[in-house]
């Protein structure tokens, strides 16, 4: 792989990586949709869920794109046009820079560079401005209200997730997320190496709170006010319909799709599973399988949580925030710190 | 291909960078065009998205230079942050779809004359520093070398900015505090 790499020119390397891209993003927002919004979510309420199009329903969602794509894109009379019909690209580029960082195997990399998770948190707040311009350019009230709705919430969840990655940082001493793998990889439990050190055992309370925010980050129930239907119709995305509402759509799943993966290289080792050489070839080929599996994992627990629980009041979503996760990850990451130190 | 770096190899080509000065003209054009419709729009959320433009443009020009911290550090305060709050603090109060003629014009000068000033005594003081000095950017400044300069050379400078800023902040909450 290596070598095959470095045979390619720059430009045949970079499309390579921007078809990974594209693939990492539609397919994942894909699965994230078929098998957890239709299938799991059906089976929850005793129901089959899409059944027609294709064997068990999984054409289902070609159905629905060419569904989508047929419908007019209304722009309402008062709009501001430009601002109204870019805000869901901001959304989705925010959601492909996020992917960059993520390593696939130890060649199999978009790019790897020190800034790693660090550059991660930036881009992903660079989406609150399309969420902002969505809310603002539809000039309808119940779409500025799930704007500003959206903007508090992921502003206030920032926090968490951006303090419960610190732990991890300090423990794998290294920003890097291909070095975080490899920290996990090549760990001891006291000395015990079979599995590694995924950083869920070490970091647990870390990704207890990174979850919870992640969840908030997503506005996914029970963190859903921003598109609360009962209250707002849906919130920013009110006024879009056809391909723009598309976009919202694999935006809001892909996103899951990426944290998710932010979250499993983080606590679960990534690409890795124990028992092989993490420097073998055959993860440049298995690495993304894997980190696909456990995406699955984790994005199930998001839609697990997201179809059981009711929805916050906005007063106790602040308070779990600040009062809550925030002293809590500042405890980690002091508690983190000492240990680093003295062990 | 450098394994790391936001930045491509790029320092194998001697001094002159052609690409860089290329795309440096390229982000710096479309920076100067967004810079100056953000003072001329008579719309208050047009003005602030324009401003987000300017800002990227500045990220983009410091990944050129290859210091990749101040880069990704610009994108996550400027736009993630303070362009965020802004737009949050104008949509709260008045966010009127379309133009708004009563956005101040008559302190055109005033802010004119300051904009004027600033680039005056920014430009001397430039030129003055670095007149004839060719900056070589042999290779990406890396994340690493930043925080040991941080958290060594500068470290009292870094302590102090932390104290100022944690007074802000607490300054900010008993200003805003009603009893």
């Amino acid at each position: 792989m290596i070598s095959l790499l470095a045979e390619l020119s720059y430009w045949q390397v970079t499309s390579i990586r921007l078809a990974a891209g594209l693939v990492a993003v539609l397919l994942v927002a894909g699965t994230l949709v078929y098998a957890h919004l239709f299938k799991m979510v059906s089976f929850m309420q005793s129901r089959l869920g899409p059944m027609e199009a294709g064997p068990y329903g999984s054409l289902q969602l070609l159905a629905e794109i060419g569904k989508f794509l047929q419908k007019e894109d209304i722009v309402p009379r008062r709009a501001d046009r430009f601002v109204f019909k870019a805000a869901p690209f901001v959304v989705l580029t925010s959601t492909f820079l996020l992917l960059v960082v993520l390593p696939g195997g130890p060649d199999a990399w978009f790019i790897t560079t020190d800034l790693g998770i660090y550059l991660a948190m930036a881009v992903s707040s660079v989406s609150v401005i399309g969420i902002l311009m969505a809310g603002w350019g539809s000039a309808s009230k119940y779409s500025l209200l799930g704007g500003l709705r959206a903007t508090g919430q992921l502003i206030a969840y920032e926090l968490p997730l951006l303090l419960a990655v610190v732990g991890v940082v300090i423990q794998a001493e290294t920003m890097n997320l291909q070095e975080i793998v490899l920290a996990q990889a090549n760990g001891e439990i006291f000395g015990w190496g079979l599995i590694g050190n995924p950083f869920i055992l070490t970091q647990f309370a870390g990704f207890v709170i990174f979850m919870i925010a992640m969840q908030a980050e997503l506005t996914q129930t029970p963190f859903d006010m921003p598109v609360a239907e009962s209250e707002l119709v849906t919130g920013y995305m009110t006024e879009y319909s056809g391909l723009r509402f598309l976009l919202f759509f694999i935006g809001e799943f892909a996103t899951a799709g990426v944290f998710s993966a932010i979250a499993a290289v983080l606590f679960l080792g990534g690409w890795y599973v124990p028992g092989l050489d993490p420097a073998d070839n055959l993860f440049n080929v298995l690495g993304p399988l894997v980190l696909m599996g456990k995406v699955v994992v984790l994005t199930f627990l998001v839609f697990w949580i997201r179809f059981t629980f009711p929805r916050f009041r906005e007063d106790q979503l602040q308070r779990l925030a600040w009062k809550f996760l925030v002293p809590l990850a500042l405890a980690n990451i002091v508690v983190t710190g000492v240990l680093k130190v003295v062990v | 291909m450098t394994p790391s770096g936001v930045l491509a190899a790029s320092a194998s080509g001697g001094d002159l960078f052609v690409a860089q000065n290329v795309f440096f003209g390229v982000i710096a054009l479309v920076m100067i065009v967004s810079a100056i419709r953000c003072v001329t729009t008579r719309n208050v959320v047009h003005a602030a998205l324009w401003l987000v433009l300017v800002l990227a443009g500045a990220a983009a020009q410091f990944i050129l230079l290859g210091s990749e911290f101040v880069a990704v550090t610009q994108v996550l305060v400027y736009i993630g942050a303070i362009i965020v709050l802004f737009m949050f603090g104008i949509m709260l109060t008045k966010a009127s779809m379309g133009d708004d003629d009563s956005v101040a014009t008559e302190k055109r000068l005033m802010a004119s004359l300051v904009a004027v000033l600033l680039a005056v005594v920014m430009g001397i003081a430039l030129i003055d520093s670095y007149s004839d000095t060719r900056v070589v950017i042999d290779e990406p400044q890396r994340f690493g070398a930043v925080s040991d300069a941080i958290f060594s050379q500068y470290i009292v400078a870094f302590e102090a900015v932390s104290v100022l800023l944690l007074a802000a902040l607490i300054g900010a909450i008993v200003v805003a505090r009603k009893e």
